[in-house]
């Protein structure tokens, strides 16, 4: 895979407020990229500044090995799905799918047929005469989608496009836009602050935290190592634990020594030490290497979730098997289960 | 007992509005040429009024100088609405603050600060004052008109344009003029009828001979009135309350 889109450097403040600090990023050819993080963090911005609707205060933005920096909105080959579909009201559906390519001067024999196709990509077939005001949200923003890619842009930016829509409907479009990816074979770059839908969608993750970029990875890598505790705790609950590392695979919290699968640490080095909710199980007093009492115990639809105080910590903790509230238990972990992650590191922190 | 004194005063109200108009009115239909007593229903101040070369002349003038004022201040105010709308809050209410100077002013001083303009520059006094002047004063109107249509559009819809690939100049005409078309009506329509209704700027911008109808009517009146002008002013009355009619019309439809 090519790499097609590339952020060198980028910097980028608002007035007094930095947004984006020293941003490098490639985004490959046909992937679905999702930008992720919490609201304010500058992820709208970088998507921003790809579709050429701000321009960096220092650094380059390059398309397929051209600087494109200085470029307007309108000349580059990208596209945006915008978070409150943005559909021209004085235009009917057909007209709005139709916008770009009357843009650009293409004969309306080829656009007719070019609509019909986006318009059953989308299955909104029939939709033609009807006005935008008239639609819901989620036809709403398929018609956006279509509008967008009617283009055949190589790149189609999305910027939270399923924010506004219920969680049903959220999940059937999360299906659908991932479909769609898949048949047009182009590259996606999807902004979210939802993590679930960053981890059902995308080929790889960026998680963006005040400007700078945590880490970059697969769903898997992201989930079952980040790199910091902020990560751990924006892709899922966790337990995140003060720890310290006193050599090679000895890590101690919560008062107890525990065998990992960490290295290279420096001797008796303080660490985050974070532990998913599924990865705690729960055992008999005896056989647990933490002991603890259950606090409270709720039904999560597939699990029970339940918080269970320790002499120093409460852990949260998900099981299948219920435990009634106030029952000793006792609780242990795999090695390969503890992520230990230095204090405040950041994606490119090693290589430097 | 209440409602009726609240549907009383209400009549008395809308009477003392509309009293002199219907007293108007039905006397522009009377037969003799006073105004204390009614003679009989005729049409013969409106077919004097069709022959009076200096009235039809004056109604020519008003309207010319209605039209091309909304048209030019039209696209004035349009095109200043929009410069105005990406400024930052404190400096976009500077500038409508200015903006707004010329809607509050009482219409004489700016009557007057454009004659002595015009004076200075040495410019004729006629036709061409006459329109600067409309266009001077209607212009602040349009850009009221437009601004609250520019505001509510959402910024991501200019930028999904110029996404599909159309230029800012293609942006403007397709999709923001389009969306803000209600206000640039509203806006017109008002310059329109601000330009009719319009006499004491005309009266002092004005010269040459070139009189609008209430130009001609003020200094008729003087003379001592001519039904003709009852007429006149009947006929005037129904095309603005039209105009307006139509106006409203279009508001409720936007909103």
């Amino acid at each position: 895979m090519a790499t097609q889109i590339e952020l060198r450097n980028i910097e980028k403040s608002f007035g007094d407020h930095q947004v984006l600090n020293q941003i490098n990023l490639e985004i490959e050819e046909d992937e679905f990229l999702t930008i992720l993080g919490p609201s304010g963090c500058g992820k709208t911005t970088i998507l921003r500044l790809i579709g050429g609707f701000e321009t960096p205060d220092s650094g380059e933005v390059i398309f397929d090995d051209k600087d494109i920096t200085q470029v307007p909105a309108y000349l580059r080959p990208v596209n945006t799905l915008f978070q409150k579909y943005s559909l021209f009201p004085h235009l009917n559906v057909y007209d709005n799918v139709a916008f770009g390519l009357r843009i650009k001067k293409v004969p309306e024999a080829e656009i007719k047929p070019r609509v019909d196709e986006m318009l059953g990509l989308v299955n909104l077939k029939g939709f033609e005469k009807r006005w935008v005001d008239s639609l819901s949200g989620g036809q709403q923003q398929r018609i956006a989608m279509a509008r967008a890619l009617i283009n055949r842009p190589e790149v189609l930016l999305l910027d939270e496009p399923l924010g506004a829509l219920d969680l049903k409907l959220r999940k059937d479009m999360q299906v659908e836009l991932k479909r769609i990816q898949r048949e047009l074979g182009i590259t996606f770059v999807f902004v979210t602050h939802d993590q679930e839908e960053a981890l059902t969608l995308s080929d790889r993750i960026i998680v963006l935290n005040e400007g700078i970029i945590q880490q970059i990875g697969s769903p898997l890598d992201i989930y079952n190592e980040p790199i910091n505790a902020f990560v751990a705790d924006f892709i899922g609950e966790s337990n995140i634990l003060e720890g310290i590392m006193h050599k090679n695979y000895d890590v101690s919290f919560s008062g107890k020594h525990f065998v990992c699968v960490d290295e290279d640490f420096y001797p008796n080095e303080a660490v985050d030490v974070v532990i998913r909710p599924e990865d705690v199980e729960i055992v008999s007093v005896e056989k647990g290497t933490l002991q603890g009492e259950v606090l409270s115990c709720l039904f999560m639809g597939v699990h029970y979730e339940m918080r269970i105080a320790t002499s120093a910590e409460i852990y949260l903790v998900h099981s299948t098997i219920p435990r009634s509230i106030g029952e000793p238990v006792g609780l242990c972990v795999e090695p390969d289960n503890i992520h230990i992650m230095r204090k405040g590191e950041v994606e490119g922190d090693e290589e430097l | 007992m209440s409602k009726f004194i609240k549907r009383f005063y209400l009549f008395l109200v809308y009477g003392f509005l509309y009293a002199p108009i219907i007293v108007l009115i039905i006397f522009s239909f009377n037969e003799g040429r006073t105004r204390g007593s009614w003679d009989g229903f005729s049409l013969i101040w409106y077919k004097k009024l069709f022959s009076d070369k200096e009235i039809l002349s004056a109604v020519y003038h008003t309207f010319l100088v209605a039209s091309i004022t909304t048209v030019v201040s039209t696209i004035i105010g349009v095109l200043g609405a929009i410069g105005i709308s990406p400024y930052r809050k404190k400096l976009r209410a500077a500038i409508l603050g200015i903006n707004q100077i010329p809607v509050l002013n009482p219409d004489i001083v700016m009557a007057v600060g454009l004659m002595v303009l015009y004076r200075i520059l040495g410019l004729d006094f006629g036709l061409v004052t006459l329109i600067l002047a409309h266009i001077a004063f209607t212009v602040p109107y349009v850009v009221l008109s437009v601004l609250p249509k520019l505001k509510q559009m959402p910024s991501s819809l200019p930028e999904a344009a110029m996404d599909l690939g159309a230029t800012p100049s293609q942006t403007l005409t397709k999709v923001i003029i389009p969306y803000i078309k209600p206000g640039i009506f509203s806006g017109a329509l008002m310059a329109f009828t601000l330009s009719i209704d319009d006499f004491v700027i005309s009266f002092f911008t004005t010269g040459n001979g070139i009189e609008t109808v209430s130009t001609l009517v003020f200094s008729m009146a003087r003379r001592g009135i001519n039904p003709e002008i009852n007429a006149l002013s009947a006929i005037m009355f129904i095309i603005v309350l039209f105009l307006l009619v139509l106006m409203n019309l279009r508001t409720e439809k936007v909103t």
